[in-house]
């Protein structure tokens, strides 16, 4: 980044609910640092204001779900020094990507009084699947901790310290009690990228997979020991659509058991 | 086994209620006593206050990749075994901040020393346990690249031992001759002595610090029937092994590198790491250094890391053990084999963690004797 001058960031939406972004505002503590770090010149959920680009930092929240997404995020592609993807929408398509094991057009006709209304795609995509991107930071939501390191990173022009080992790694670390050992409860966890801060096994739940698949997920060996606590096969390919359900570990898991 | 006095140097007999009095003497003695209790459906060590919050009544049913704690017949204080977590909790702390430096002009000064030694009592440490603290002390105290904070907090650390009553599904330190009986290492050594007519402990002192513990208590000296009502629990502990280790399992995995069973076991495999993270002799971390968002601050953290996952093996032009089959086989072999040539004994002391809180059971001893029975 220039010396002397504060780096300009901005912060887009796609086909999301926003709680990516939110996050960024929820860094209370820590929004102020942010602020005399960087110049916000484009955050719309934070304010009216808006600076043009070039940008130095582009964080981008959402899924391409429409034709006009596609055109949008090339814009942005251009306009953006480093792109980075927040959430599990800009990662991997995000819950709406439901949509990809089925016939969208039907799932108008059924919903929509005017149908011809609706101009969307047939899928919902990852921001990577359209344009180059230099970081993609995972989650449903992001984690805010990791969304300050990602940018102390890359203010700082060093490597982001966000692992992509599994969630299980961050539970024992935690001292977090594994929940599918000690109560038989099915848990993503093993095929799950670490970042959430282990919230669900924590509070006795299993992992439902928000931070999308963990490096070389072996998602067969555990779908086969959920069939062995007793998890139907629907519900099994049930726990790998959810919220990450197109990315590509995931994704495939789920088909073996359509 | 290993060779344990058949009669201890000095032991006395303590009544149950004077456990309590023993946290309270090591407390006041300066030490945070660390014991089991039950949190989550399983016992982890925790700070304690009072005897009152040791599992009494809970016993735990361990197999692969699965721990239940039921309830026992008798009210014991030490009818379980062992947990999800170790001491190295404690003496090796999960995540630890190594440093902080603030930056002045074009460098960082003003290094930030850690927090004083914490001085730990650990209250109810199993036999297995010991053997995996002395593998780290040899691990951590070998010389040129020894780990001052690991040094000082084990230097600091009072060691209450338990001599197992039952052994849980997944053990077999009997095998590895690490236990069940607990023969050194430890300040005092107890072993629980309830039937119909008594709730007591047998206390052996094993060092000067425990010998001044317990004359802070009171008790009587312990007769012959009480070493023999002991000898019965030590005996029927180690008569009882869930598992066992096969003889020779270092030269056997030293001569099958390229065994089919590790491409099987490699199927199996979910490469999470929990393995690592529960054994009580795994030791690697790794390092990460963050700066601030103004990059005025900079700090160095030691993480608990695994050899499950790609970075640790990340050099030049990617991971070198890119499949779960070499990264078991990498595990295992440095386990239960090469282990022997760096550090002059076996890596596992035969707790069963990694048996039992493998997601998908998989099994140590089995696939050891899967290799042996099939070619090996």
């Amino acid at each position: 980044m220039a010396i002397g001058k504060k780096p300009k960031l901005a912060v887009w939406k796609f086909s999301s609910c926003d709680g990516c972004q939110l996050s960024l505002l929820d860094c209370e503590d820590e929004l102020l640092q942010l602020a005399a770090s960087v110049e916000i010149a484009y955050f719309l959920e934070a304010t009216r204001a808006q600076i043009r680009g070039p940008y130095d930092i582009s964080l981008v929240e959402g899924s391409i779900a429409t034709p006009e997404d596609v055109e949008r995020i090339c814009q942005v592609r251009r306009q953006s020094k480093k792109l980075i993807t927040i959430g599990a929408c800009a990662t991997a398509g995000g819950i709406q990507a439901l949509r990809n094991f089925k016939d969208v057009d039907q799932f108008i006709q059924a919903v929509y009084a005017h149908p011809h209304y609706i101009d969307t795609l047939a899928t919902s995509t990852s921001i990577g699947n359209h344009v180059s991107v230099d970081f993609e930071l995972r989650g449903c939501p992001i984690d805010k901790h990791q969304l300050l390191e990602v940018l102390s990173a890359f203010l700082n022009s060093r490597k982001p310290n966000v692992p992509r080992y599994s969630q299980c790694i961050e539970c024992k670390q935690a001292g977090t009690v594994c929940v599918m050992v000690a109560q038989g409860i099915p848990c993503l966890g093993p095929v799950t990228q670490a970042g959430c801060g282990n919230l669900c096994p924590r509070c006795r739940r299993g992992c439902y997979g928000c931070f999308g698949p963990k490096e070389t997920p072996n998602t067969a060996s555990l779908s086969h020991w959920f069939e062995q606590l007793g998890m139907p096969p629907r519900e099994i390919q049930h726990a790998y659509r959810s919220f990450n359900a197109n990315a590509p570990e995931f994704r495939k898991e789920s088909e073996r058991y359509d | 086994m290993t060779a344990a006095p058949s009669s201890p140097t000095a032991s006395a007999i303590l009544d149950s209620a004077e456990l309590d009095r023993l946290i309270a003497g090591l407390s006041g003695e300066g030490y945070q006593v660390i014991g089991p209790t039950i949190r989550d459906g399983a016992v982890v060590y925790e700070p304690l206050q009072t005897a009152a919050a040791l599992p009494w009544g809970w016993a735990d049913r361990q197999d692969g990749g699965s721990y239940r704690l039921v309830k026992s017949e008798r009210n014991a204080a030490f009818d379980h075994v062992v947990g999800p977590q170790s001491w190295k909790r404690y003496l090796y702390p999960p995540v630890q901040r190594l440093w902080q430096a603030q930056r002045r002009g074009r460098g960082f000064l003003g290094v930030t020393r850690n927090p004083p030694t914490p001085h730990y009592a650990f209250f109810g440490v199993r036999s297995c346990e010991l053997h995996a603290i002395q593998i780290q002390d040899r691990v951590f105290n070998n010389g040129a690249f020894a780990d001052p904070g690991y040094l000082a907090r084990r230097a600091a650390a009072f060691i209450v031992a338990v001599n197992c009553a039952r052994p849980a599904g997944a053990c077999f330190c009997a095998s590895m001759n690490t236990g069940p009986r607990a023969s050194e290492g430890f300040d005092l050594a107890l072993t629980e002595l309830l039937d119909s007519e008594r709730h007591e402990f047998l206390v052996e002192v094993g060092s000067a610090k425990g010998a001044a513990i317990l004359g802070c208590l009171s008790y009587r000296p312990a007769g012959d029937s009480d070493i023999k009502a002991a000898q019965t629990v030590w005996d029927a502990a180690a008569n009882a092994m869930g598992r066992t280790m096969p003889a020779g399992v270092e030269t056997l995995l030293k001569h099958n590198l390229e065994h089919p069973r590790w491409d099987e076991v490699g199927q199996r495999c979910l490469n999470c790491g929990n393995c690592t993270l529960v054994c009580p002799t795994c030791f690697c971390t790794t390092m990460e250094d963050v700066t601030d968002l103004t990059g005025r601050t900079a700090e160095r953290w030691r993480k608990w890391d695994s050899c499950f996952t790609l970075d640790f093996s990340y050099i030049h032009g990617g991971s070198i053990r890119r499949d779960s089959r070499s990264r078991y086989r990498q595990w295992l072999t440095h386990k239960l084999a090469n282990w022997h040539d760096q550090f002059g004994s076996s890596g596992c002391v035969g707790c069963g963690r990694c048996i039992t809180w493998c997601p998908v059971g998989i099994d140590i001893t089995e696939e050891a004797r899967a290799i042996r029975d099939n070619g090996g």
